[in-house]
C-alpha cells in the first residue's frame, strides 16, 4: 500500500502506574476504513485522545504522513487534517445546529479571526455549513439550539461537525451509540460516502458487528491498552484470542 | 465529500420569524438611544446631563465587559483597571501639558497602549489557567494598580484624584454658533456652547464604540468566542486556538475600556480612584451586566440605564414618596431617602428573580423556539 497517512509509534500513556495505552504501533492508509474494537476499558478512546491531541503521550510518537505531530496542540492537529468526533456528545449547546456546523466550516476556511466581516453575510461558509446539515438530515432542526435536540439528532450533529472539518483523517468514536434503528443508517451512509473518496483515512470505534462487517477493511483489536490483533476482518475475527475476549462471537453484538 | 441524496431539501435562505421578545428588546434599546441622542434638549439641567453622559460611557464600558464575561466566559476583575488607565493617561496629560486636544490624544493613546500591553501580559501569562485563578490574577493586578495610583500621588493626586481643565472648545464659555450679539444661539432653549459639543463628542464616540462591538459579536470571531464559552475543548478540537482567541478578546476589551476611560476623564474634568479604579465601580459593572443580561450586548444598555437611574434618582423618588405618605404610620420611615440602598437591594433581588437571564436575556429568550 501507499505510505501511511497516520501512524503511531510505541504510543504509551500512563496514569499513575497504569498504562491505559501501552506500546501501540500501527499505521493507517488513505482509502482504508479501520474498525478498532476491544472491550470497555481497552484504551480505544484513550488512543483516539492521544492521536487527536486531547491527551499527551507519556512515550511514543505520532506521525501524520511524514510530519511528527506528537507535540502539537489539538487545534494544530485539527488544522493538519485530523478530525475527531466524540463518543459522548460534545457540542456547543446554546448555539444552533447551523452555527455549530458553521463554526467547523469556518475553522477549516481559516476565517475565525475576522472581526469586521459579518458572519451571517459570509454566504459561502453558510451554504457549505448547510450542505453538511442536509447531509446529516438535520435541515428541519437547523435553527434549534443543539441542547434542544433529541439524542439521535445530537449524535448526527456530532458527525456533521466532523464532516464539516473536512479532514484527511476521520476518527469516529461509536458514532451510532444510543441511536435508534432508523437513525443509524444516515450516519453509516455518510461514512460509506466518505469512504468512496479514496484519499481519506477512516478510523472507527464501533461495537455493532453488523456495522463492522458492512464497513471494515481492517480490524485492530485493543485489549488492556495493548494492540493484540490487526488484519482483515475475517482473519482477525477467527483468531482464538479475539474469540476469547469476545465470548459469544457470531451473535449480532460483541462486547 | 459528495452529497448524500436528500429526500426533502430545505433552502438555505429559509426565512425565520424574529421572536417578539427580541423585537421588544431592540425597541427598548433604540428608544434609549433616541433619548440619549436628544438628552441635552429633553433634560437640560446639569444633573441630568451628567446622568446621560455617564450612561453613554458606561454602556461602552459594560458592553466591553460583556464581550469578556458574557460572550467568552472570561471572568476578569481588572476591567476598571483598564478604564482607569485610559482616564489617568488623559488626566495626567491634560494636567501637565495644559488643556489641548494634543494632550487628550497623547495621554489617551498612552493609556490605551498601557492597557494593551498589560492585557497581553495578563492574557498570555494566565489565560491558560482555570477561570477561578484567572479571576484572582486580575483581582491582584487591579489591586496593585490602585495602590500605585494612590502611592504616586505627585502624578496621580493620590486618593483625592486630580482636577484639570479640558480644551476650551468644550467649555461652556465657548460659543459654537453666535447670534448677532456674539452670544451662543439657543436651540430649543439650549445654548449652543462647548458643553453641548462635549456631550455630543461623548455620545457619538460611545455610539461608534458600541456599534463596533455589535459588529464584533456578529463577526466570525464573535461566534468563535461563544463557542469557547460553550465548549472550550470542542472549540480547540475543531481547530481554534483557544488561548489566542481568549487573549485577543481580552485585549480588545481592555482597549475599549481604556477608550471609555478617556471619555469619562474628559467629561468629568476630574479623575480619581473612586470614579475609575475602585472596586465599587467593578461591582457596579458586574451588576449592570448581570441585570441587563450577559452575552446579549443589548443587556449592557438596559442594565446601565436601570442601575444609573436608580443610583441617581431613587433617593429623590423616595424623598417625595416619604413626603406624600407623611400622615401614614411607618411608610415615611421606610421611604426615608437614607434607606435608598436597602430599596436598591430589593430592586436587584426582584430583577434577578424575575429575569434570571438578565432583562434582555430573559426577554429575548421569550417566544424563541426552545
Amino acid at each position: 500500500m501507499t505510505t501511511s497517512s497516520i501512524r503511531t509509534e510505541n504510543l504509551t500513556i500512563r496514569f499513575g502506574g497504569h498504562a491505559a495505552v501501552h506500546n501501540v504501533s500501527c499505521a493507517f492508509h488513505p482509502g482504508e476504513l479501520t474498525v478498532i474494537v476491544g472491550p470497555n476499558g481497552a484504551g480505544k478512546t484513550t488512543w483516539f485522545n492521544l492521536v487527536s491531541g486531547q491527551l499527551t503521550a507519556t512515550e511514543g510518537r505520532i506521525f501524520k504522513g511524514e510530519q511528527d505531530i506528537s507535540a502539537l496542540s489539538p487545534s494544530a492537529r485539527a488544522k493538519a487534517g485530523i478530525g475527531r468526533a466524540f463518543q459522548l456528545t460534545n457540542l456547543f449547546p446554546k448555539l444552533t445546529v447551523l452555527e455549530n456546523v458553521r463554526l467547523a466550516v469556518q475553522a477549516k476556511a481559516g476565517q475565525g479571526p475576522h472581526i469586521f466581516k459579518r458572519a451571517a453575510a459570509m454566504t459561502e461558509i453558510r451554504d457549505k455549513a448547510f450542505h453538511f446539515v442536509e447531509a446529516t438530515r438535520l435541515s428541519a432542526v437547523a435553527h434549534l439550539p443543539a441542547a434542544a435536540l433529541p439524542h439521535g439528532d445530537q449524535r448526527k450533529l456530532e458527525v456533521a461537525l466532523l464532516a464539516a472539518m473536512e479532514p484527511d483523517i476521520f476518527m469516529f468514536d461509536e458514532p451510532t451509540a444510543g441511536m435508534s434503528v432508523d437513525e443509524a443508517p444516515v450516519i453509516l451512509e455518510l461514512i460509506a460516502d466518505i469512504k468512496k473518496d479514496r484519499s481519506k483515512t477512516i478510523l472507527l470505534v464501533e461495537h455493532k458487528m453488523d456495522v463492522v462487517r458492512a464497513l471494515a477493511d481492517r480490524i485492530v483489536v485493543l485489549h488492556n491498552g495493548e494492540l493484540i490483533a490487526d488484519g482483515k476482518p475475517t482473519e482477525v475475527m477467527a483468531l482464538p484470542i479475539v474469540r476469547d475476549i469476545y465470548l459469544g462471537i457470531g451473535t449480532e453484538e460483541v462486547a | 465529500m459528495s452529497t448524500v441524496t436528500i429526500s426533502n431539501p430545505i433552502t438555505t435562505t429559509a426565512q425565520r420569524r424574529v421572536p417578539a421578545g427580541r423585537l421588544f428588546v431592540y425597541a427598548i434599546v433604540l428608544a434609549i438611544g433616541a433619548v440619549l441622542m436628544f438628552a441635552p434638549f429633553l433634560f437640560p439641567d446639569v444633573r441630568a446631563q451628567e446622568v446621560a453622559a455617564r450612561i453613554c460611557v458606561f454602556i461602552v464600558l459594560v458592553a466591553s465587559y460583556d464581550l469578556l464575561i458574557g460572550y467568552t466566559g472570561i471572568v476578569s476583575f481588572a476591567h476598571t483597571m483598564f478604564f482607569g488607565l485610559g482616564a489617568y493617561g488623559t488626566a495626567i496629560a491634560l494636567k501637565t501639558m495644559g488643556p489641548g486636544f494634543d494632550a487628550i490624544l497623547l495621554g489617551g493613546s498612552l493609556g490605551v497602549l498601557a492597557s494593551l500591553v498589560l492585557a497581553v501580559l495578563i492574557g498570555l501569562l494566565s489565560l491558560r489557567v482555570k477561570a477561578i485563578f484567572f479571576a484572582m490574577i486580575t483581582l491582584a493586578a487591579a489591586s496593585v494598580m490602585m495602590v500605585l495610583a494612590s502611592q504616586f500621588f505627585e502624578y496621580t493626586g493620590g486618593e483625592d484624584g486630580m482636577t484639570y481643565t479640558i480644551p476650551r472648545f468644550f467649555s461652556p464659555a465657548n460659543t459654537l454658533i453666535a447670534d448677532e450679539n456674539g452670544k451662543a444661539i439657543r436651540i430649543f432653549g439650549v445654548a449652543a456652547n462647548g458643553r453641548l459639543a462635549l456631550y455630543y463628542f461623548i455620545f457619538l464616540s460611545s455610539l461608534v464604540l458600541f456599534l463596533a462591538m455589535l459588529r464584533i459579536v456578529a463577526s466570525p470571531l464573535g461566534t468563535v468566542l461563544e463557542a469557547i464559552r460553550e465548549n472550550e475543548m470542542r472549540a480547540e478540537a475543531i481547530g481554534y486556538r483557544v488561548v489566542a482567541y481568549r487573549t485577543s478578546i481580552f485585549c480588545i476589551g481592555a482597549v475599549i475600556a481604556a477608550l471609555a476611560g478617556i471619555l469619562r476623564a474628559v467629561w468629568l474634568r476630574y479623575t480619581g480612584p473612586d470614579v475609575t479604579l475602585s472596586f465599587d465601580i467593578m461591582i457596579d459593572l458586574l451588576l449592570m451586566v448581570v441585570i441587563g443580561g450577559m452575552g446579549t450586548m443589548m443587556g449592557a444598555v438596559i442594565g446601565v440605564v436601570i442601575m444609573t437611574l436608580a443610583q441617581f434618582y431613587l433617593k429623590d423618588l423616595m424623598a417625595s414618596g416619604a413626603a406624600a405618605t407623611s400622615n401614614v404610620p411607618l411608610l415615611p420611615d421606610l421611604l426615608n431617602p437614607d434607606r435608598w440602598l436597602l430599596w436598591l437591594g430589593v430592586l436587584f433581588i426582584l430583577l434577578v428573580y424575575f429575569f434570571p437571564a438578565g432583562i434582555a436575556g430573559t426577554l429575548m429568550g421569550k417566544g424563541d423556539h426552545k
